[in-house]
């Protein structure tokens, strides 16, 4: 009864199962991101130009998400905004896996570096984020090298968590046992039998990463760290619209905030998905 | 038993506080002390000041010690109790810290407690009605709240409320032209139902998503399957046999969100210019006032450790099967 319900659904082309529709979520929402990072690069700098006849418009046709109080084009601004958000998300992700990594696996050497590792990570934990994130940009001398780095060697620790519990399980199997008694060196078997048997969870947990270093790399510049005025953060954008919501121009805040929303919630529905694909057990709850 | 049980928790959880807290302190002192930007140039800005005064001013400071010699020069602060004076407001930091962190614990305190609430009563009619209209709904509210930045959520509101509907101030904690201890409790509390608001609609999207999924589990479990064949069924069925099962661990995480709680607290306040402790932590960071920002991180943590210590408490002596079951030795 159910089947039949679904196949005479009038919009349904064929009936597609659960598989090839993950790949065809994944495949549409990855096209769209990069198509914004790449159309990003393509404006170019003076394409963004202060035309003070077309000031403060609200949204139309010609202007998207309406222009600022200088004349700018907010449609071109967000986009390119979002390509930033978009790049430094890509980049703090990198590093903060890498960080996992290399912290998973320092941990499952002896009881000493696992400590150590607990530790560290405890301590990660313990400051709020955005204070831990102000703290690290701060120290590499603000700007937008601080923003970056900020963002990137601060969002490990959930992974590193996960990597250290997954190895510790790993650990006890009997294979590494066996492995050990024939005299295999601790990388070895780091290399050949825990980094295999946890990568997926590292891809997972990449992508999940994405959208808190955006998240964040947005909101710490709308604080005002780093990045100056002149560039088209979605973060910068933001507070500078605070200066012109009394004037009523709603636009200015509105549009930039929910495509970076967007961007965040497709790069969460990528992530559930390849999750889905990578654990399939997973996907039938 | 539960003495000897007692009385080591207590011990081991003072020991990691202690512990924790040194090693905060000192991280984030050699984070700041690697930064190679310079408080005294950042203090001055564009004020035009001879080499000579400069150098004084430095000197005054204490810019070129070495950092053992800062490192013990703070902690000497620390022991006296007063953590340095501020370089932005010229008093004592703990004089600062006390007056911004209790103006942003009410404000935290208030929408944590909304959020919980909220979040819990909206996870439980969600996960009744599972896959009807209504769960749909939740459900979707909190997957966009959860990807939406607190900072835009806040814009929109002071959009709506402000701008818009002109219910509300923009801005400012007090009223120009008021005294801060002039304003009247009405006053403040008019200046506070937006960043409540903002605060709390942020933080209903993970409790509500959680409880939802936490009545799903225990409602396909046998033991109501059993309660039903009795003929229970509906609100009454949820309040005697599923509310108390899912209630202890919705409360521990939402002590858990502490760390959640700040990092918004930080933006909210920043939107509304909230005068808390998250916008004096901005602006102790943009104007390098370091003996602040350092005690700002400090009491950060605890807060934040207060909030899991509390979330471990409720684990294990409030949970009943976990205080049935003694042998209980690694927390």
């Amino acid at each position: 009864m159910k089947t039949t319900k679904k196949t005479n659904k009038p919009w349904t082309l064929y009936h597609a199962n659960l598989r090839t529709k993950t790949l065809v979520i994944i495949s549409i929402s990855s096209i769209l991101l990069i198509s914004i990072f790449l159309s990003s690069y393509l404006i170019k700098p003076d394409s963004i130009i202060t035309n003070f006849t077309s000031a403060n418009q609200m949204p139309s046709l010609e202007h998207l998400f309406g222009t600022d109080w200088m004349g700018r084009d907010m449609f071109t601004r967000t986009i390119s905004g979002l390509g930033l958000s978009i790049g430094v998300g890509a980049f703090a992700s990198l590093i903060s896996t890498f960080i996992a990594i290399v912290l998973g696996l320092f941990s499952s050497f002896n009881k000493f570096t696992d400590e150590l590792v607990a530790g560290i990570i405890d301590l990660f934990s313990s400051i709020p984020h955005i204070l831990l994130i102000i703290l690290v940009s701060i120290s590499f001398g603000g700007g937008f090298y601080g923003v970056i780095m900020g963002v990137g060697l601060t969002h490990w620790t959930p992974l590193a968590r996960v990597l250290r519990a997954e190895i510790k399980k790993i650990k006890t199997s009997k294979y590494v046992k066996l492995s050990k008694e024939f005299g295999k060196s601790k990388l070895w078997i780091a290399k050949n039998h825990m980094l295999p048997l946890v990568i997926s969870q590292i891809i997972v947990g990449v992508i999940l990463m994405f959208p808190h270093a955006i998240m964040h790399e947005a909101s710490i510049t709308f604080l005002g760290f780093g990045l100056s005025p002149h560039q088209p953060a979605i973060g910068i954008i933001l507070a500078e619209s605070m200066n012109y919501l009394t004037s009523g121009f709603w636009w200015l805040a509105f549009y930039p905030g929910l495509s970076l929303l967007l961007v965040v919630l497709i790069f969460d529905l990528i992530g559930e998905n390849i999750n889905k694909l990578l654990n399939p057990q997973s996907a039938q709850t | 038993m539960n003495k000897k049980r007692t009385i080591r928790f207590i011990e081991h959880k003072a020991i990691r506080f202690i512990l924790l807290i040194i090693s905060v302190a000192i991280f984030s002192f050699i984070l700041i002390n690697l930064s190679p930007i310079n408080p005294v140039r950042v203090y001055l800005g564009e004020v035009a000041v001879s080499e000579a005064q400069r150098v004084m001013l430095e000197q005054y400071w204490g810019i070129n010690q070495p950092i053992t010699v800062k490192l013990f020069n703070w902690f000497t602060c620390i022991l006296h109790g007063d953590f340095g004076t501020s370089l932005i407001y010229r008093i004592p930091v703990i004089d600062v810290i006390f007056q911004k962190f209790s103006a942003s614990l009410i404000l935290m305190l208030i929408s944590w407690c909304f959020s919980g609430l909220i979040g819990f009563g909206l996870g439980i009619i969600a996960g009744k009605n599972k896959g009807s209209l209504i769960d749909k709904i939740i459900k979707v509210y909190c997957y966009i709240l959860q990807s939406a930045p607190s900072f835009w959520i806040g814009l929109v509101v002071l959009i709506i409320f402000s701008v818009s509907l002109g219910w509300f101030p923009i801005g400012f904690g007090v009223p120009i032209g008021t005294l801060e201890n002039n304003v009247t409790i009405f006053e403040w509390i008019a200046r506070l139902i937006l960043p409540v608001l903002t605060l709390s609609m942020v933080g209903v999207a993970p409790i509500a998503m959680y409880t939802r999924n936490e009545l799903v589990d225990v409602l396909s479990s046998d033991y109501i399957l059993f309660a039903k064949s009795r003929g229970e069924f509906g609100w009454d069925l949820i309040e005697r046999q599923a509310l108390r099962n899912i209630l202890l661990p919705v409360i521990t995480l939402q002590f858990l969100s502490f760390n959640e709680l700040f990092g918004g607290a930080v933006l909210v306040e920043q939107v509304f210019s909230y005068p808390g402790i998250g916008q004096t932590a901005v602006m102790a960071g943009l104007q390098s006032d370091v003996p602040l920002l350092l005690a700002i991180v400090i009491f950060s943590a605890i807060f934040v450790f207060t909030g899991n210590l509390i979330a471990d408490i409720i684990y294990y002596f409030v949970d009943p099967r976990i205080k049935e079951n003694e042998t209980i030795e690694d927390y």
